[in-house]
């Protein structure tokens, strides 16, 4: 029953992000070119909602479907890693014009070609696994 | 039924966005796509090589299964909900991809692409060009995602809502490597 629900949202968020067209490699572009508010206005709506919402559940201890209380970690503190392979991952960001859930939802349009880019992602995440402790967090 | 089988306005868009991250953190999960490549890799037995693969990936199972959701629902969005009006892309930008040779959206079985076509071909993946783009391109967020300890979902919407400094240090992250790969980058490998 758990499972059903996660299903049920992952099947949500594939049809808000096609109708968004947040999954579209167009609207990436036309974002990095800062020609049109269209992937701001989504971002910066859901921030903007997401940052009362998640105020509303701290002041109320908003409690999950377990009825355990949400406690909200904080993120870490790795400016170095956060700035550094943020870098790495915009760079890629623009050349596919997909993040990781647009890449899953892509897949389910039925282009081919994103299947490569989600394998080449899972070695690149392979490779940071290896390399990690060399690199500065 | 427009909401059905029309593309949604921006601010409804971003709407529904924190409707999903609302669910599933009521869900007790929180909404994080790029640890999925984590899990998968765990999963696979990356364990053995590292210990960042190393611990029990079936506690994040249920991400596996959103994922598995989120391709049935582009199915369903791209197949059933489709439409086949055009997008209001900017012109500025339909204008600039034609500079470097990139097709605007079309019609393909009756259903707007949101992609070139043309370039997301398996054939373009032999070309230089595809290998930067895709096989590059895929590295590069796989590795820059887990790095950055997030991506758009983790950072940019949960960490920016949660006001988390590091997540707006990795959001100027992802702008200075797009801004680069547009205007820097890309008039070269679309030369190729």
């Amino acid at each position: 029953m758990k499972n059903l629900s996660y299903l049920f949202i992952g099947v949500l968020f594939g049809i808000v992000m096609t109708k968004s067209e947040a999954i579209s490699w167009y609207r990436i572009q036309e974002m990095f070119r800062f020609q049109h508010i269209h992937m701001y206005g989504i971002i910066g709506i859901a921030v903007i909602l997401g940052a009362l919402m998640h105020y509303w559940m701290k002041k109320n201890h908003f409690k999950n479907a377990a009825g355990e209380e949400v406690l909200f970690a904080d993120k870490p503190k790795n400016y170095i890693a956060a700035l550094a392979g943020g870098s790495l991952f915009g760079l890629g960001w623009a050349m596919t014009g997909a993040c990781p859930g647009p890449l899953y939802v892509l897949l389910g349009h039925g282009y081919a070609v994103i299947a490569v880019i989600i394998l080449s992602a899972l070695v690149g995440t392979f490779t940071y696994g290896l390399v990690r402790k060399f690199l500065p967090h | 039924m427009d909401l059905l089988f029309q593309p949604w306005h921006w601010a409804f868009s971003g709407f529904m966005i924190v409707v999903v991250m609302f669910l599933l953190i009521y869900a007790g999960q929180k909404f994080g796509v790029s640890t999925s490549f984590q899990t998968m890799c765990s999963a696979a037995g990356g364990g053995r090589f590292s210990e960042y693969f190393n611990y029990d990936w079936k506690k994040q199972s249920w991400l596996l299964i959103f994922v598995l959701g989120s391709i049935i629902g582009g199915y369903l969005a791209s197949h059933v909900m489709a439409y086949p009006e055009s997008m209001a892309l900017s012109q500025s930008t339909i204008d600039d991809l034609a500079a470097l040779g990139v097709a605007p959206p079309e019609l393909k079985n009756h259903s707007l692409s949101l992609l070139p076509l043309d370039l997301f071909s398996m054939e373009t993946l032999t070309d230089p060009k595809g290998l930067l783009l895709f096989v590059l391109g895929g590295f590069l967020i796989g590795f820059g995602t887990r790095y950055a300890g997030g991506c758009t979902s983790g950072h940019a919407i949960t960490g920016l809502s949660n006001l988390q400094l590091p997540s707006l240090v990795a959001v100027i992250g992802f702008f200075i490597g797009g801004l680069i790969t547009t205007h820097l980058l890309f008039p070269y490998i679309f030369s190729l």
